[in-house]
């Protein structure tokens, strides 16, 4: 049965994938009957050649893509070559990691409102220092360059890399190699640098492909953050297919193949880079040098994630204020008033909405985890290597949700699936497999076989094994997989509210839908409950092995 | 998906195409029989859900249908009207011709005029709602013509509204009262004014009410466009904006995307004059605290541009005689009268008063429309929305234009 594990998980999440793609295909070159699109053409690639600013659209989710990946990974980086265990760092692992709870369009609201010219950091020192009554007429918020939607990314993508990191970690045995390097006089975060993160980044290659993949072709985050004349790409697109003219949908399904094929390219980028940083950093790995730099690495580490920290909690704080405020002139430092109307008038409605997120999440999360684990365990089992057949598992990450989504429910409905709880469950899988396998593999796969071995050679069966030995060992690593997968799930909108029809209301869909009126203190108290439920999943992920290990420091994993 | 399920759907729909015809639409005309079919049926209404005056005002509807008519009311919240028009459109392309998840949709003017064109829309049925009367459709062209449109009784009026401009009285001593003072007005105060961006309807509205006040004849644009006729007929427009952009808030280098974002730029104090297509719109925000109590509303003299948003029920709902009831007690006097107090929505009514008893009248004459709201006398003419290929048109020229 283990045996079918890999082949069942790569059917459920590629041919839902192939039909979705399939049906932006055919439109993309002019095929769909149903408006009238019976013969195959290339009108729509013309059309969509000839948009006004098309060339900068690609070239900002290019490069944004890039360079939040990018710098989010020299952050984690650096931080972790400078992190010596202090109680600063400990501290800073501690924060970071509730940070990835918070829904991307919560941190961009709340970025956007920190940042703006009459947002709160200008309120707090005007008009005392700046002498400012009305707020600048700068372009900060949707500059034509990216640079705050980037920073948006960044506070989102940071605590992601980070976590994937410190789950990964453990197994490598960080603070032997780190002492041994020492023993023979390196400075610690050349130790680190040095021993340390050429095992680490296979382990976390593919999270970064993710990130990548993900900051390529954001929508919520760019619609809110990004450039708008033109915007991104991806938002491009969800405008088009968005748009009342019909005729459009055949421009938006060339520009959603576009956009995969922006997304391949960045992915190909980074894969040379990654080729590139090979070669030149052999020498350097080996050549003996012992201390260069290693303070401005260590200094550089701590500011660099304390200062994303620190910006993304006071968003989140900006966005708790708002959510009791009243009216709130500019440059007040804090609202006129206070009151609790926003929340009163939002709470009875968001009993069902929480229900459904609560048992979507958690029936996907828990399918999810039953298919990954069989899948790694039948692998595991056997001694094969990770199969190539696998990317396949990253497909629904890489190809742009709006490209496939809609050929989808096409799909489902001709196959006689109504739009209902089990179709919206199973669209989550998409999304929600990817993220746990990518989180859990490689600790699964490094996990020290000898382990196993063991157990087996006191006569126990492979099945105890697994559930006495394996699990219990893999337990800080699952769990946080799990809430991973639980926060994905949350998270998502299009694939809920398409596939459920609209009739499986979720926290998220009712933000979303709220968000579109703008009413930012409703946003605010939505975005805030949003956030709540993935940040009691990783609670729970940092505190069970602190519980079951109690007496177990080396078992308890990340943080 | 399941081999198993496209099976026994096969194998259902095969039966059921055997034994008995296809569900009959029932007949608007025989009302007794449609209040019948409608009671115990669930209607999925697919509605905006950006504010939540407009959620609460749905939830209070959907107590008194079930009260009234027995009918169990679930609002569908989107986030963009076409949301519902794809979910038709993949319905159809999948061939569900009668069982599908759409009902009823808020819906008006392009994704109107796209539904109808696609033949996605049922009826006509809205004409024969017993309350339809009460709207004058003889007299009220905006009743027959959704954005030059004719409705053709595809849907049924809801709710009325017009642009209006919201000021700061803080901040503006004297409003400017047509788009030429407005140029005039932007280029003394830099910076404070700003438009939605286009093709976001608000910012289609104020290009097109631009168009329509810069105009010498405005007869054109109410029917299709003539290629040949773009150029001149838009000339005074472009010249109008490529004057007015670089005084705009951040030089016309960014617009915000929607009325909701326009009107936190006015909370924030970064512009002083703001549009809306709710007339209502600024007192409300003052009572959400989202506006200083300083801002009121003013209109052109030349009269703005104004429309009305409808009720579709798409081909394939699966409960349409539910959608009827529903669409038709929208349309009563205790519904419509609900729906005008600021209190409540504060959205404007379709019914023509003159049509309805003293009693009904009394409804609305008590309503306060607060203290940021034009009362109807002071609104002006309203203009009608241009035919939508020209705003089609506009739309993709201005991108050309200001997008580099």
């Amino acid at each position: 049965m283990l045996r079918l594990a890999p082949w069942v998980m790569i059917s459920v999440l590629t041919l839902p994938l192939a039909t979705g793609l399939l049906m932006v295909i055919l439109p993309a070159f002019g095929y769909l009957p149903v408006l009238g699109g019976d013969t195959f053409h290339l009108e729509a690639w013309q059309a969509l050649w000839a948009r006004a600013g098309l060339h900068r659209s690609v070239l900002l989710s290019y490069f944004s893509g890039l360079i939040t990946t990018l710098v989010s990974l020299l952050i984690v980086v650096l931080f972790l070559a400078a992190s010596q265990g202090t109680w600063l760092d400990r501290a800073i692992r501690r924060m970071v990691s509730p940070l990835l709870a918070i829904p991307h369009a919560a941190v961009a609201f709340g970025l956007a409102f920190l940042i703006a010219p009459s947002g709160l950091l200008v309120r707090w020192v005007s008009p005392g220092l700046t002498g400012w009554e009305r707020p600048p007429d700068l372009l900060i918020v949707n500059d034509p360059l990216g640079l705050a939607l980037m920073a948006g990314l960044i506070l989102k993508e940071v605590p992601f890399l980070l976590l994937m990191s410190l789950a990964a970690l453990p197994q490598l045995r960080p603070e032997l190699r780190v002492t041994l390097a020492r023993s023979l006089g390196y400075a610690p975060s050349i130790a680190w640098l040095k021993c340390v993160l050429p095992a680490l980044y296979p382990l976390i290659r593919l999270p970064v492909y993710a990130v990548i993949a993900y900051a390529t072709s954001v929508v919520d985050m760019a619609l809110i953050l990004g450039p708008t004349l033109p915007p991104t790409l991806s938002v491009s697109i969800l405008t088009w297919f968005n748009d009342p003219d019909l005729s459009r949908r055949f421009m938006a399904s060339a520009g959603a193949l576009l956009q995969l094929g922006v997304t391949l390219a960045a992915l190909l980028t980074w894969w040379l880079g990654e080729q590139g940083v090979k070669r030149l950093s052999r020498r350097w790995l080996v050549n003996g040098a012992r201390s260069s730099c290693s303070r401005v690495i260590a200094f550089g580490g701590r500011a660099l994630l304390l200062t994303v920290t620190l910006l993304a909690i006071s968003a989140l704080g900006g966005l708790a204020l708002f959510s009791v405020a009243g009216f709130w002139r500019f440059p007040d430092a804090l609202p006129g008033s206070f009151t609790l109307d926003h929340w009163q008038r939002i709470l009875p409605s968001v009993t069902t909405p929480l229900m459904n997120t609560l048992s979507v999440g958690l029936a996907a999360t828990l399918i999810a985890a039953g298919l990954v684990v069989a899948t790694l365990e039948h692998a595991a089992r056997h001694h094969l290597p990770a199969r190539r057949a696998l990317w396949l598992l990253y497909l629904p990450l890489i190809v742009p949700q709006v490209a496939f989504l809609f050929g989808l429910v096409v799909a489902a409905e001709s196959a006689g699936l109504r739009p209902q709880h089990a179709l919206v469950v199973a669209v989550h899988l998409l999304f929600v497999v990817p993220y746990l396998y990518l989180s859990l593999s490689e600790a699964y796969r490094r996990l020290d076989p000898r382990w196993v071995q063991v157990a087996l050679s006191l006569g126990v069966t492979p099945w105890r094994a697994f559930w006495q030995v394996r699990l219990p060992l893999l337990l800080a690593p699952l769990l946080t997989a799990c809430a991973v997968s639980l926060a994905v799930s949350i998270g998502q909108y299009l694939p809920t509210l398409l596939l459920g029809g609209g009739r499986v209301p979720t926290i998220t869909t009712e933000a979303v839908a709220m968000a579109s009126g703008g009413n930012r203190r409703l946003v605010a108290v939505l975005a805030l409950l949003q956030a709540l439920l993935p940040f009691i999943g990783f609670s729970l992920a940092l505190l069970i092995p602190r519980l079951v290990w109690a007496k177990r420091r080396q078992m308890r994993g990340a943080a | 998906m399941k081999p198993r399920a496209i099976l026994t759907t096969a194998v259902a729909t095969a039966m059921l195409s055997l034994t008995v015809p296809a569900a009959a639409a029932p007949d608007p005309s025989d009302w007794e029989a449609v209040l019948e079919e409608a009671s115990g049926q669930t209607v999925y209404w697919n509605a905006w859900a950006g504010e939540e005056r407009i959620n609460t005002y749905i939830s209070w509807v959907a107590r008194q249908v079930e009260m009234q008519y027995g009918i169990e009311l679930v609002h569908v919240k989107l986030g963009d009207t076409s949301e519902a028009v794809s979910r038709v459109l993949a319905e159809k392309q999948a061939g569900n011709d009668d069982r599908g998840s759409v009902d009823m949709i808020w819906i008006n003017g392009e994704n109107f005029a796209a539904m109808k064109a696609n033949g996605l829309l049922f009826g006509p049925w809205a004409d024969a709602m017993p309350y339809y009367a009460l709207t004058d459709p003889d007299n009220t062209p905006a009743v027959r013509y959704d954005w030059t449109i004719p409705v053709d009784g595809l849907e049924s009026p809801w709710s009325s509204s017009q642009v209006v401009f919201y000021y700061d009285t803080a901040l503006v001593e004297n409003h400017p009262n047509n788009m030429s003072e407005l140029l005039e007005w932007t280029k003394q105060n830099p910076g404070e004014f700003t438009y939605a961006q286009v093709p976001n309807f608000l910012g289609n509205a104020f290009i097109t009410q631009a168009l329509l006040e810069l105009s010498d004849t405005t007869d054109i644009f109410y029917d299709p466009m003539q290629e040949e006729d773009f150029d001149a007929a838009t000339a005074p427009l472009w010249e109008f904006l490529d004057e007015l952009h670089p005084h705009l808030w951040r030089s016309g280098r960014a617009f915000p995307s929607n009325s909701a974002d326009l009107r936190s730029l006015m909370g924030d104090s970064e512009i002083s004059i703001a549009l809306s297509f709710s007339t209502t719109e600024a007192s409300g925000a003052i009572a959400n605290y989202e506006l200083p109590d300083t801002v009121r509303s003013y209109v052109h003299d030349s009269g703005m541009i104004g429309n009305m948003s409808f009720m579709a029920i798409p081909y394939n709902a699966q409960h349409k005689a539910g959608a009827m009831v529903v669409a038709n007690y929208l349309m009563s006097p205790e519904a419509q009268a609900e729906k005008q107090d600021p209190e409540v929505w504060g959205s404007n009514t379709v019914l023509a008063m003159h049509t309805l008893s003293p009693e009904e009248r009394a409804l609305f004459d008590d309503i306060d429309l607060g203290i940021a709201t034009l009362p109807p006398s002071e609104l002006g003419d309203v203009l009608g929305q241009p035919h939508p290929s020209w705003v089609d048109a506009i739309a993709d020229a201005w991108q050309e234009r200001y997008v580099n």
